[in-house]
């Protein structure tokens, strides 16, 4: 019910409309809840409305903290089955 | 998809689930609540509960809104549409299947001649009310604080319009009422309660509340909270400070989504909740009973724009169907297979209650995904 998706803003309309780009679709959505959203900007989208902006460096700040989790200098883990990081490159 | 696609990646799911697995207290076990069906049903869809060690177990909690709405409200829509021909019923396409009394739904209510349509947007039924002057639309809203402000907006919009041909089924509901009634609520109590260790809290809801309101929570309650968005990265990393704060003996409000929650929210979506709003004294959670507190209603000054009071509706009390076990599911007392009903007479494509309906339901969640993992695996063929 609460699902929403990050989506780009490519558009400013009239009113508080703009269009957002997700995977290929675009779409018009409400920017009525958001303050200063410019087109780049990606937003969260929720039933037609854009909740809040998002910050693309937190966000690449949290990768690098799952990547940080999957080190194990120990190796008490090796062979446990899970793919390890350099199986993926 | 950008910001979505690098939150499911495999191989760092597997460093996390390593690091989740260094980082347990052998000794003792965890069960931690993930209160939104949203976190439920990316637990379910990408197997995270099978990356997880024996001692770490997830409890599905009643945060989905169709899993929480009690009949009475369903039948509430139902009766309005059907005795009123001049009304269309506007709602969300999740509520469309909620099982009501008398074997109707508002789905079958449409098979039999009331005029109820799906809309994915409030805005849609707004532009609705403008296009059909001659008719009254009346839109059923439903959802946590995610999908309220949406809401209150369109309320404000058809006030200043003076659009006297749009009005509201206000059923929104508040999570962090529920998550205290879950852990502290006697009525709740009563009804039978499991031990949880902490909280995944839904970060869409915090994106607009932010994270503050837990704060009284967890301090009250001693409970970690950890605000996760819904990717399955998301969802371990929560996971993996959970176990830290449970580890170290504190009970805090984490947040991990900091790529779109703050501490204080969204201040003008807040604005215009407040300006249209107000708490509802009382409203009856399916599973948790009457909880103070921990739904909103209109406002008098809006009233004109309140179906209930523009309608006379009333609220009646419904009990559920008695094999149905939702309830007891929605505490995180039981699981869906404890359901006699669950998987037989009840199914996806013909539920009986209210979390086999929503695709974030326990059930649901658990008959798409997990139900094979209950049975023995069969030896391989040559």
């Amino acid at each position: 019910m609460c699902l929403a998706l990050p989506a780009r803003i490519v558009e400013l309309l009239t009113g508080d409309q703009c269009r957002v780009e997700l995977g290929g679709v675009r779409k018009e959505i409400s920017l009525a809840l958001v303050d200063d959203a410019a087109v780049g900007d990606y937003v969260i989208v929720h039933v037609g409305y854009a909740l809040t902006r998002l910050d693309p460096e937190e966000a690449a700040q949290t990768l690098a903290l799952f990547a940080e989790a999957g080190i194990d200098p120990a190796g008490v883990l090796a062979g446990d089955g899970l793919p390890a990081p350099e199986a993926a490159r | 998809m950008k910001y979505v696609d690098e939150f499911r990646d495999g191989t760092l799911a597997a460093g996390l689930a390593r690091a989740i697995a260094r980082e347990v207290d052998r000794g003792r076990d965890y069960a931690f609540m993930e209160f939104c069906g949203g976190h439920t049903h990316a637990i379910s869809r990408y197997g995270v509960a099978d990356l997880l060690p024996a001692n770490v177990r997830m409890i599905h909690g009643p945060g989905c809104p169709v899993c929480v709405l009690p009949i009475g409200r369903v039948d509430m829509a139902i009766g309005l549409a059907l005795a009123r021909p001049e009304v269309i019923l506007c709602t969300y396409g999740d509520c469309l299947r909620v099982p009501a009394s008398e074997g109707l739904s508002l789905l079958k209510a449409k098979a039999r001649g009331a005029d109820v349509r799906m809309v994915y947007s409030a805005a849609d039924a707004l532009a609705l009310a403008v296009r059909e002057p001659a008719r009254e639309v009346v839109f059923f809203a439903i959802g946590f604080e995610t999908t309220t402000p949406p809401t209150a907006l369109v309320l404000r919009q058809a006030a200043a319009q003076g659009l006297a041909n749009f009005s509201v089924i206000c059923n929104h509901v508040l999570t962090p009422p529920a998550i205290a009634a879950i852990l502290g609520a006697p009525e709740v109590r009563r009804l039978g309660s499991v031990r949880i260790d902490g909280f995944i809290g839904p970060a869409h809801v915090s994106t607009l509340i932010g994270s503050r309101p837990y704060e009284a929570f967890a301090a009250q309650y001693r409970k970690p909270v950890v605000i996760a968005g819904f990717e399955p990265l998301d969802v371990m990393q929560a996971i993996l400070m959970l176990v830290r704060q449970v580890n170290d003996g504190r009970a805090e409000v984490e947040n991990e989504f900091t790529r779109a929650v703050s501490r204080d929210g969204n201040a003008k979506a807040q604005a215009v909740v407040a300006e249209v709003l107000e708490l509802r004294p009382s409203f009856e959670w399916r599973g948790l009973g009457a909880l103070p507190d921990s739904a909103l209603r209109i406002r008098s000054a809006f009233a004109a724009w309140d179906a209930e009071a523009k309608f006379g509706l009333e609220d009646r009390p419904v009990a559920d169907n008695r094999a149905c076990e939702c309830g007891a599911i929605l505490r995180g007392v039981k699981q869906p297979v404890d359901c006699k009903l669950f998987a037989t007479a009840c199914t996806p494509e013909n539920p009986m209650g209210s979390c086999m309906v929503s695709s974030e339901g326990a059930c649901a969640a658990h008959y798409n995904y997990g139900r094979f993992r209950d049975s023995e695996a069969l030896p391989a063929q040559d």
